[in-house]
């Protein structure tokens, strides 16, 4: 992944500068975001519900247009708006967090679809690398399948080979755990845990706070249109600074999902 | 059903889950559930299985409403085609009525003429039928453009498609039939056959882009965002992910369509073109007998029947499929 000779550290794979999001009937959500993801490493986006965690992912992958700052990609400036936003979007790999699986593409289908339209890659090609992608997550036997016939659980792994295949710089994963039964939510997240070992650079919103305690390098507690906390996982878990973090903590903690 | 066995299907339950998460392959209970269209099964039924006197009790007795109900279905139907056959025949004018629509003479001469003119409207259908899919479903693709530089022609589709669904089909043809031969241009048809089949195409277009651009409508736009996500460019998510879902929801509408643009076909008669219609009402014009007419009649339904039919199954597949899958 560091074919381009850059080294780890030097410059971040992403980030946001002052990013400001508000919408149309003028609810600002972004207030004034700073956040930086180094190459090979995890950031989990905590914060409440309708703190702005898919807002932010959306607008890192231009989903959504942000009203001010700036978002980069590699060094460049992605929210420029001379910028090929489809050039920008075939950089970064996003999992939802609910699957949409094209329904009416088998599984293999589903994965070599960008591949082949969007990078031209040969169909056999393609192929070849979906099953080995497949085979690694333990899906090589659903190839053939549509989407409706898998669980919650086969569908999030697939939608997670199909952010993969086309090689992606950085992975955007929005609580993609959400939707799941309590039973499934460990086969996902392992899937995480091996892309870290491998080395992806991820930017997940999460809120399994064990999980995120367990697997990022980086928590970031977004609250009020703003990263209030940030920093590795033992001292925002550990020892907050902010008070509103401490108090979010002690109601997810009250909640049971810090359990690790 | 005794606490020991409770405990052992809930051990089997669990052994099960625990195999299934470790392969990471749930394939052996999802497999039975395509099957049988049940839930998985939880857990193995003991080999000494035998249906409770409750089970069998209940299955008697839901045996016998069903034929009980059966009964009184084909009782019913009867009973109503007795009275209506009674009430059109005992009338005053049936006499009357017989001799001009049920004559069996008529009935004969008209049903190959008919026939021959029917070969007119299936022609037509075919032909238009193609040329209306593909026109509807480009003018809803271009209303579905974005930018600047589409603007006129968003604009223009959406023009078409209000005036030609507001226009009465009969203006159409007429118009076409009686309008487009006056303006004497070279190289243009007169034939009115072609020209009331462009006057179908003209109107009918307009319908079935409405109801393509429904489909696309109904395709979640977090199909669309997946797609764009993966770098997807409009155009290509609009072809290999919103249009194919879109198409698909819409077979049945399509084919309600399809069956109203048979019966419609007839309307080119109004030109002089001798379908099945027209074949009858020269026979009629020569006899004063209205049996073919009648005979007109019943072969259409005969035609649209089937397709009706079709429509209804693919449609309750559809349903079903839904249902299966799940909320999704
Ligand atoms: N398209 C939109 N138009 C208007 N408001 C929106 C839109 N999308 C999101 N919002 C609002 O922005 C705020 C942040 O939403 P967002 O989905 O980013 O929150 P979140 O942190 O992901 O929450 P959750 O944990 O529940 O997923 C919410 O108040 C939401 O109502
Ligand atoms: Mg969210």
């Amino acid at each position: 992944m560091t074919a381009t000779g850059r080294t780890a550290g030097a410059e971040p794979v992403l980030r946001l500068e002052a990013v400001r999001k508000t919408f149309g009937d003028g609810r600002v959500v972004l207030a004034d975001v700073h956040l930086s993801v180094p190459e090979h490493s995890v950031t989990a986006l905590i914060g409440a519900s309708g703190s702005g965690k898919s807002t932010l992912l959306r607008c890192v992958n231009l989903l959504e247009r942000i009203d001010d700052g700036a978002v980069f990609l590699d060094g460049a400036e992605i929210t420029d708006p001379r910028v090929d936003e489809d050039a920008v979007r075939r950089r970064i790999g996003v999992v939802f967090q609910s699957y949409n699986l094209f329904p009416h593409l088998t599984v293999l289908e589903n994965v070599t679809l960008a591949p082949r339209r969007v990078h031209g890659v040969p169909r056999a090609e393609a192929e070849a690398r979906a099953l080995e992608l497949l085979e690694r997550l333990g899906l090589a036997d659903r190839a053939g399948a549509y989407p409706d016939r898998l669980s919650g659980g086969q569908q999030q792994r697939v939608a997670i080979v199909r952010a993969l295949a086309t090689g992606p710089r950085l992975l955007l994963l929005d609580e993609i755990t959400a939707a799941l039964d309590p039973e499934l939510v460990g086969e996902v997240l392992s899937v995480v845990r091996d892309l870290k070992e491998r080395g992806m650079t991820m930017l997940l919103a999460t809120h399994e706070m064990g999980f995120a305690r367990e697997v990022a390098d980086q928590v970031c507690f977004l609250d009020g249109g703003a990263v209030l906390e940030q920093g590795p996982p033992e001292r925002v878990f550990g020892a907050p600074t902010e008070e509103r973090t401490r108090r979010f903590l002690s109601r997810v903690i009250a909640s049971g999902r810090l359990a690790g | 059903m005794s606490a020991e066995e409770v405990s052992a299907k809930d051990m089997s339950a669990e052994n099960m889950r625990a195999e299934d998460v470790g392969t990471g392959a749930v394939g052996t209970a999802g497999a039975s559930a395509e099957r049988t269209g049940l839930p998985p099964a939880k857990a193995a039924d003991p080999a000494d299985y035998r249906p409770s006197p409750r089970r069998l009790a209940r299955e008697a007795f839901r045996r016998r409403r069903a034929r009980r109900s059966a009964l009184i279905a084909t009782a019913s139907t009867l009973l109503t085609a007795v009275a209506l056959v009674a009430l059109v025949v005992g009338s005053p004018g049936w006499p009357a009525v017989r001799r001009s629509f049920f004559s069996a003479e008529y009935a004969r001469q008209a049903l190959p003429e008919v026939l021959k003119g029917l070969r007119i409207n299936l022609e037509l259908m075919a032909v238009c039928g193609v040329l209306i899919l593909v026109l509807g479903l480009l003018l809803a693709v271009l209303r579905t453009l974005r930018g600047p530089v589409f603007l006129p022609v968003r604009l223009l589709a959406t023009v078409y498609v209000d005036f030609f669904l507001g226009l009465p089909m009969i203006i159409c043809l007429l118009v076409m039939i009686t309008g487009v031969p006056a303006l004497r241009l070279t190289g243009v048809t007169t034939d009115p056959l072609w020209l009331g089949g462009a006057a179908l195409v003209l109107t009918y277009a307009a319908y079935v882009s409405e109801v393509f651009r429904a489909g696309i409508e109904s395709v979640h736009p977090s199909q669309l965002a997946a797609a764009r996500s993966l770098g997807l460019s409009h155009t290509q998510a609009m072809r290999f992910v919103v249009l194919p879902q879109a198409v698909r929801r819409v077979v049945p509408p399509l084919l309600n369509n399809l069956v109203s643009l048979q019966k419609d076909t007839g309307l080119v008669s109004i030109g002089g073109v001798i379908d099945a219609v027209y074949a009858a009402k020269i026979i009629n014009g020569r006899s004063f007998n209205s049996t073919p007419y009648l005979v007109a009649a019943l072969v259409f339904v005969a035609l649209t029947v089937p397709l009706t039919r079709f429509t209804g199954w693919l449609t309750a597949r559809a349903d079903r499929r839904r249902y299966e899958g799940g909320l999704s």
